[in-house]
């Protein structure tokens, strides 16, 4: 069998699938299923300084091959992340990354110092949440932004940091760029992309919040595009994300540029996805003798 | 063993109306863990988002769902022939508590009226369903509901079949008669229900739906706005804390 072991920015993860932030909580509910081991990481939902309730429903719309959130970070506080889910999440043997999240500048630095002092593996610093109005997306739209907030969390972080990415920008391999300038260890792309959709016989938008961030299959083309630009631009480690639903996905993500992986929305059309994707990208990499996943990254002929 | 996402062989298919559909499907690990009130979360070929609908009964490895056209999803659902299967997520949500040793009134509107089938079947003595519909055209399960043993009254808006009206009025005649109030249907109708309840001091627990995308818990997208009982406010969820809340707690 293939080695599917990745090392992202000195992290050893057993496999390259980690579970996108936002869709599966602190794993409980997927734990229920099967082990969480089956992931490489999990990314932890968006957490803030502070508990934080959400945005008023309905939060969620259907596209075709997608779907829109608008769940507005709803999560309980850093401190109930570190006392009361971490201490389990360290037990499943798997990677676990913190999402952090927040409306300044200082509350990034904070959170980020909070977190630095406990058991995570890695920080995702999510400066692209769409749904909210202080939801650190102003800082993920422009090179300079990402490059002023990475190097501000840089000094407060002593974990390894991955700057999660807005497609929402003109130029990703710019912003990419900035964020490995100003000391980021990784990047992750892509967060959601910013959608409507409008109740034709109430003349209202479906959710709540007017606008959400899409994912799903929908989005998958923009995802390989982005990851294969930004992996051309940066040296540090990347990880794609955006609609991967299948292990042929998976490799062509990895193919695209993806050090590692995330799946996100694919887990609410099909929970058992990871195991699926797992066992496709062995059979792959077996029937194409090709000893390690590690190999298969940015191996695209253009 | 919770919840489980599960292939299940539909068995029987039977058109309750123009619109509503009446699936039996096979599944004896799913069944046999099922309780009155919980759901079902049900893959839609070629959708990203599954289908929560409630469980109307469960009859030993049969799980019986009834559920309304409402969109596309739900239109190929109701394309699914027997002999072939559906994956659910199943048994998934709280479900009502029915004490045995309580009189309790069951209110169900429109495409609510199903999810109190299987309650109604495990429920005491001198209990009561009032199901409510828009018209005569709209009437289901009248034959299952005699079968449960409770009192039966049946109301249309229109007047077109049973008590002309809403569920409201033969609900205050019944009340004070019964110890509590489970109801499921539109949310006006379900407040209605709730302040009637409050008003009779009667306990009142109500089956709520929402926009759902995991349907487990982990992706808090099916919000409900719940007062707190120190006054301050939050959002819990339709999948995992519900679909059966306290209806003192729900921010009407």
């Amino acid at each position: 069998m293939a080695d599917l072991s990745v090392n992202i920015a000195g992290v050893e993860f057993n496999n390259p699938i980690i579970a996108a932030s936002g869709t599966i909580g602190f794993g409980h509910e997927y734990g229920e299923l099967y082990p969480l081991s089956v992931f490489g990481g999990i990314s932890c939902k968006g957490t803030t300084l502070k508990e934080r309730p959400g945005n008023p429903p309905p939060r969620i719309a259907e596209t075709p091959m997608g779907m829109l959130n608008a769940v507005g970070l709803q999560n309980p506080g850093v401190e109930h992340f570190i006392n009361v889910e971490l201490p389990w999440l360290k037990k499943q043997n798997t990677v676990v990354i913190a999402n952090a999240a927040g409306s300044t500048q200082d509350d990034y630095c904070e959170i980020c110092e909070i977190l630095s002092d406990s058991d995570v593996d890695m920080i995702e610093l999510n400066i692209s949440c769409p749904n909210v109005k202080e939801g650190g997306a102003q800082f993920g739209t422009s090179p300079e932004s990402v490059e002023k907030i990475t190097s501000a969390v840089r000094r407060h972080c002593t974990k390894p940091l991955i700057i999660k990415l807005s497609p929402n920008v003109a130029d990703i391999a710019a912003v990419a760029r900035a964020a490995e300038g100003a000391g980021a260890d990784a990047v992750s792309l892509i967060n959601t992309l910013t959608g409507m959709r409008i109740d034709i016989n109430t003349r209202r938008p479906i959710i709540k919040n007017v606008t959400g961030g899409m994912s799903g299959p929908a989005v998958f083309p923009v995802a390989v595009r982005m990851v294969y630009q930004v992996k051309k631009a940066v040296k540090i480690p990347v990880i794609g994300l955006g609609g991967i639903s299948t292990w042929q996905d998976a490799v062509e993500m990895i193919m695209a540029g993806a050090d590692a992986i995330q799946i996100g929305t694919v887990l609410f059309t099909d929970p058992y996805a990871p195991l699926k994707i797992s066992e496709g990208l062995h059979g792959y990499l077996d029937t194409h003798n090709i000893p390690s996943v590690r190999e298969l990254t940015a191996t695209v002929e253009v | 063993m919770k919840f489980d996402a599960q292939d299940c062989l539909l068995v029987e298919k039977n058109k309750l109306t123009p619109t509503i559909y009446d699936f039996r499907l096979r599944n004896a690990e799913l069944a046999g863990i099922t309780r009155p009130g919980q759901f079902a979360h049900l893959l839609v070929p070629g959708k990203t988002l599954r289908r929560p609908i409630s469980i109307c009964d469960v009859q030993g490895d049969i799980i019986r769902l009834v559920f309304e056209i409402r969109g596309e999803g739900t239109k190929i659902l109701a394309e699914t022939e027997v002999g072939q299967t559906i994956n659910m997520i199943c048994p998934l949500g709280n479900g009502f508590d029915i004490p045995k040793d309580k009189k309790i009134v069951f209110v169900g509107g429109g495409i609510g009226v199903p999810p109190m089938l299987y309650s109604a079947k495990n429920a005491g003595e001198g209990s009561v369903v009032i199901n409510g519909f828009r018209d005569k055209s709209a009437v289901i399960l009248t034959e299952d509901f005699r079968n449960t043993g409770c009192r039966l009254i049946e109301t249309t808006d229109n007047g077109s079949y049973g008590i002309h009206g809403f569920v409201t009025a033969p609900l205050e005649e019944v009340i004070d008669d019964c110890d509590m109030v489970c109801a499921c249907g539109p949310t006006p109708m379900l407040r209605n229900i709730a302040k009637a309840a409050a008003e009779h001091g009667k306990e009142c627990f109500v089956s709520l739906e929402q926009r759902m995308a995991c349907g487990i818990g982990a992706c808090l997208g099916c919000a409900v706005g719940i007062n707190r009982a120190d006054g301050s406010f939050t959002y819990k969820h339709v999948c995992k804390d519900g679909p059966v809340f306290n209806a003192k707690e729900v921010a009407w």
